[in-house]
């Protein structure tokens, strides 16, 4: 437990590598809602093959490092209505604020962006509410 | 080359997130679950992400073109909107309920069971429908007053 932090560090660096090529190299901001969603509604069409492979690495690369755990569990809920609910929640507000934890967060927020930090207090403030209802007085979670 | 290194980019980021433990579900709502077992660790997750991000803005802002010759993204617009509030409450409750963001949803794809296809699934649908609640929220703003 007390090297939680420590990895948790050495993964977020790793986060803001992946950021800072993006920024750097394609020029653009990497925000995982804005990349999937801009294929999703097609929004994002003159850049279609860039966000696929940007999506391609997302999804492929952790599992090759998962074998150097030995347990990786999501321990995400079987509660197949939270997940629902969750999945329409994120999919819908990340869409309609222009960004999640990636482009409002980290990419934001390191820019010293008025968005981006008011989305951050936001969604922080959301899921505190999420956890407070869902777990503490419903029990759902 | 751009697609090579928007792979790289993503696969970096997918590692970073699996590294930091920010695929358990359990440790991102530990985070936000402020009247539990509070767990700190996203908060060196995010440090660790905007430090490295902060060096890259500065070197970006020198610059004219990236590496490749492509543009610097434009300036974000800095209008705080009720958009912009009302949706990242909506996706903070989503996060918190599922200890899923778009990013780790992604990520543990391939290892997170039926759970996580069901919630990426749901946030397709969310992003697909997003559009349409964003023209009912366009119109509140030019519905005339009723008084």
């Amino acid at each position: 437990m007390e090297q939680d932090w420590i990895w948790g560090l050495v993964g977020g660096l790793m986060i803001g590598l992946g950021a800072a090529i993006y920024l750097l190299v394609n020029g653009r901001i990497m925000g995982a809602s804005g990349i999937l969603g801009g294929l999703v509604d097609g929004s994002g069409r003159d850049s279609t093959s860039e966000r696929f492979a940007f999506l391609a690495g997302l999804v492929a690369i952790p599992p090759l490092l998962v074998p150097l755990y030995q347990v990786v569990d999501t321990k995400v809920t079987s509660n197949i209505a939270v997940l629902v609910i969750a999945g329409l929640l994120v999919g819908v507000g990340t869409r309609i604020a222009n960004g999640c934890t990636s482009g409002h967060g980290v990419c934001g927020i390191s820019r010293f962006s008025l968005r981006g930090i008011t989305a951050t207090v936001f969604y922080l403030i959301g899921g505190g509410l999420a956890l407070i209802v869902g777990r503490h007085l419903l029990g759902v979670i | 080359m751009r697609n090579f290194f928007a792979f790289l980019s993503g696969g970096l980021f997918g590692a970073g997130l699996l590294v930091a433990g920010m695929v358990d579900t359990r440790k991102v709502q530990g985070w936000l679950d402020v009247f539990g077992e509070w767990d700190p660790t996203l908060a060196f997750v995010l440090a660790g992400a905007v430090g490295v991000m902060m060096i890259a803005w500065a070197f970006a802002k020198r610059r004219a073109q990236t590496l490749i010759g492509l543009p610097m993204p434009e300036a974000p617009p800095k209008l705080v909107d009720r958009n912009l509030v009302l949706g990242s409450l909506m996706f903070g409750v989503g996060w918190g309920l599922a200890g899923l963001c778009p990013g780790p949803a992604l990520g543990s794809l391939s290892f997170g069971g039926w759970q996580g296809w069901l919630f990426v699934l749901a946030m397709g649908m969310g992003m697909a429908i997003a559009p349409m609640f964003k023209e009912q929220l366009a119109r509140l703003d030019t519905a005339p007053e009723d008084g």
